[in-house]
């Protein structure tokens, strides 16, 4: 770390913090008994899991029949929000992976959390390809098993299937980067504990020790997973439009389909982020570590995507009218007019024109408007995948089979539900885990703590940081 | 883990500036450090200490080249040999499409392989306790460690001496 610290860097942890109180400031809520906040929003999340259960075993006993698919639209809110979860995830390991690469300091203060929020929305994602495919106790035949049936292989040239490796070698690598992360954190835990505490937290530890040696390979560890993780994070997406991508329906069948979904992942992404980073830093009272400068920075990248997400929505208007391909041409005419024409609306207002807002600092740093527009953006992304998934399966090839598609109360709870079981996970992390990163908000404690940079600079210790470290 | 237990002398520090003075300082007179242990990695650490730079990429390459050629001729054998299938009139070999899982193998296969292989050489892994010489080492102290099971008094006496002299804030021994 012997980069120059530039005067005007905004600091990145502010209330002159020491390395113990950084401790006792990110340990301290795993310890102390919850707060009435945290209560409540259990029981809400709580009561999410139960509808999700119920919804679930509504599902498998009377089976896909409950939902409103048919034959013409035999992909509905299953796989919009199969899509959006996916999304969402992206953003965890932007953070971790990219930011790690790009040597972006402020990502310490919200990459565990993020990298939580991938691994419980991948679990909320990977649910409804699984359910949807009818036969839940058979899932396991996606796998390339020896079989007693030839034994019969999966069909390697599917994207679908490529959909299954990919999501899950990225709940496998999201998992075991976030743990390893983990470790020193668990272990700084550990050695604040006593009893009972103490014996578990050293069980999930592995024995850490904080040697020299270890940091080390630690540190090469994480850089070359976070190394793997970019192009993973890239592919994930690229595959998951794929899905519609390989196919031959008009309105799908798009070479712009992986960088538009790449982008638009990113952006529902750190919306997400956002709206868990503002109530996480206000019931934990972590405003000294989540600060709003990482704010600001999070709601610089929203713009980015989301202006990339709209110069590729009017790409795709302007391809299907320049490729002179009717087919083509009805689909995207279907889009903005046909009977959906209120899901293009929304996501477009949601997605394109309300994070413009962003190019004013003064808005990038309120809460509120923050806490808003991220809840904007996750219902615009949602819609963009309903207009994708929808509006196009609803106007095939043949006008006889033309349909109308709206959910059944089974397909609504399921998503609600699965809310719920994502804010259950996220909520019992926040108890027993240090929701940012220890050790290494300790690491930069030097270089963005406000006692060493920014406008409340220390005097007596701006030298000793300029001149070595 | 261990059973032998040892004799450790080791002094505290309170920042890592400091420590890696010391560490510096007692590579100058040629003390032999047992370990040195800190509450996040302190950079340029490994350096001083005269750590070679650790080989798990290597082993990541190596694992993720087994993911690769796995994946890849795994399933060649399935579509040319095993149960050759005509899929939308593409050949048996039809290698581009087989390129997203062979890379999302790789990817696993790396993954895995490097943070088994962290655990594994690092002498960690679930319910593992290796023995700590201070609790808050994970917290806001920096720790230099000596071996002192063979040392004599005048050797220790030196030792303590080289600790505080260096900026220790506490010089203790424990056995582990």
């Amino acid at each position: 770390m012997s980069a120059p610290i530039s005067a005007i860097r905004e600091p990145l942890i502010t209330g002159s913090k020491t390395y113990h109180t950084i401790t006792e400031d990110i340990c301290g809520p795993t310890e102390r008994t919850p707060t009435t906040a945290w209560v409540i929003a259990f029981i809400v999340a709580v009561t999410g899991l139960a509808l999700y259960v119920f919804s679930v075993t509504w599902t498998i006993w009377v089976g896909i029949g409950s939902w409103n698919l048919n034959r013409t639209i035999n992909w509905g809110w299953d796989i919009t929000n199969f899509v959006w979860w996916v999304g969402i995830g992206h953003a965890g390991t932007l953070i971790s992976a990219i930011l790690l690469l790009f040597r972006q300091k402020w990502r310490t203060g919200v990459n565990r959390a993020a990298e939580a929020m991938t691994i419980f929305a991948v679990m909320c994602a990977g649910q409804f390809p699984l359910i949807h495919m009818g036969r839940l106790w058979l899932g396991f035949f996606i796998f390339p098993y020896p079989n007693t049936r030839g034994p019969l292989w999966v069909n390697f040239n599917s994207p679908l299937l490529w959909d299954v490796f990919a999501i899950s070698t990225y709940f496998t690598v999201s998992l075991l980067f976030w743990y390893t992360g983990l470790v020193p954190d668990f272990a700084t835990v550990r050695d604040r504990a006593k009893g009972l505490r103490r014996k578990i937290y050293s069980y999930v530890s592995f024995g850490w020790t904080g040697s020299a040696k270890h940091w080390q390979r630690w540190e090469a560890l994480s850089l070359v997973l976070a190394g793997l993780a970019t192009p993973l994070v890239l592919s994930v997406h690229t595959i998951v439009s794929f899905d519609f991508a390989t196919s031959v329906i008009p309105g799908w069948h798009t070479t712009i389909f992986p960088p538009y979904f790449v982008a638009g992942a990113i952006f529902s992404g750190f919306a997400m982020v956002q709206t868990l980073m503002i109530m996480t830093r206000k019931v934990l009272k972590l405003e000294d570590y989540i600060t709003l400068e990482h704010i600001d920075s999070m709601n610089k990248v929203i713009l980015a995507t989301g202006s990339i997400v709209g110069v590729a929505y009017l790409t795709e208007l302007f391809i299907a009218w320049y490729s002179g391909y009717i087919y083509e041409q009805f689909a995207f005419y279907n889009r903005v007019m046909g009977p959906y024409f209120w899901s293009y609306i929304g996501m477009m207002g949601c997605n394109v024109i309300s994070p413009q807002i962003f190019w004013s600092k003064k808005m990038r740093r309120s809460i509120l408007v923050t806490f808003f527009m991220s809840i904007f953006i996750n219902i615009g992304m949602w819609f963009e995948r309903f207009v994708i998934i929808a509006s196009t399966l609803a106007r095939d090839y043949l006008p006889s089979s033309w349909s109308y598609y709206s959910p059944t109360w089974v397909e609504v709870c399921l998503f609600i539900g699965t809310l719920g079981l994502f804010s259950t996970l996220y909520l019992v992390f926040m108890r027993v885990a240090p929701v940012v990163a220890v050790a290494e908000i300790k690491g930069i404690l030097k270089t963005g703590g406000d006692q060493y940079v920014g406008p409340n600079i220390k005097h007596g210790n701006d030298h000793k940081e300029s001149t070595h470290h | 883990m261990k059973q032998e237990s040892t004799q450790v002398l080791y002094g505290l520090y309170n920042d890592e500036e400091v420590l890696l003075h010391a560490v510096k300082k007692a590579k100058e007179d040629h003390l032999d450090i047992m370990d040195v242990y800190s509450p996040f990695p302190v950079h340029g650490l490994d350096n001083i200490l005269g750590l070679t730079e650790s080989r798990i990429h290597i082993a990541g390459f190596i694992y993720g080249l087994i993911g690769c050629l796995t994946a890849f001729l795994f399933m060649t054998w399935v579509f040319t040999r095993d149960w050759p299938i005509i899929f939308g009139g593409k050949p048996y070999f039809s290698a581009l499409s087989f390129i997203p899982i062979t890379f999302e193998v790789t990817v696993l296969f790396a993954s895995v392989g490097m943070v088994v292989t962290f655990y594994t050489i690092c002498g960690m892994g679930p319910g593992v306790d290796n023995p700590t010489l201070d609790d808050r080492i994970t917290d806001d102290k920096f720790c230099i460690a000596f071996d002192v099971d063979n040392a004599d008094e005048s050797k220790q006496a030196a030792l303590r001496q080289f600790l505080t002299d260096t900026g220790a804030e506490e010089v203790n021994v424990k056995s582990i």
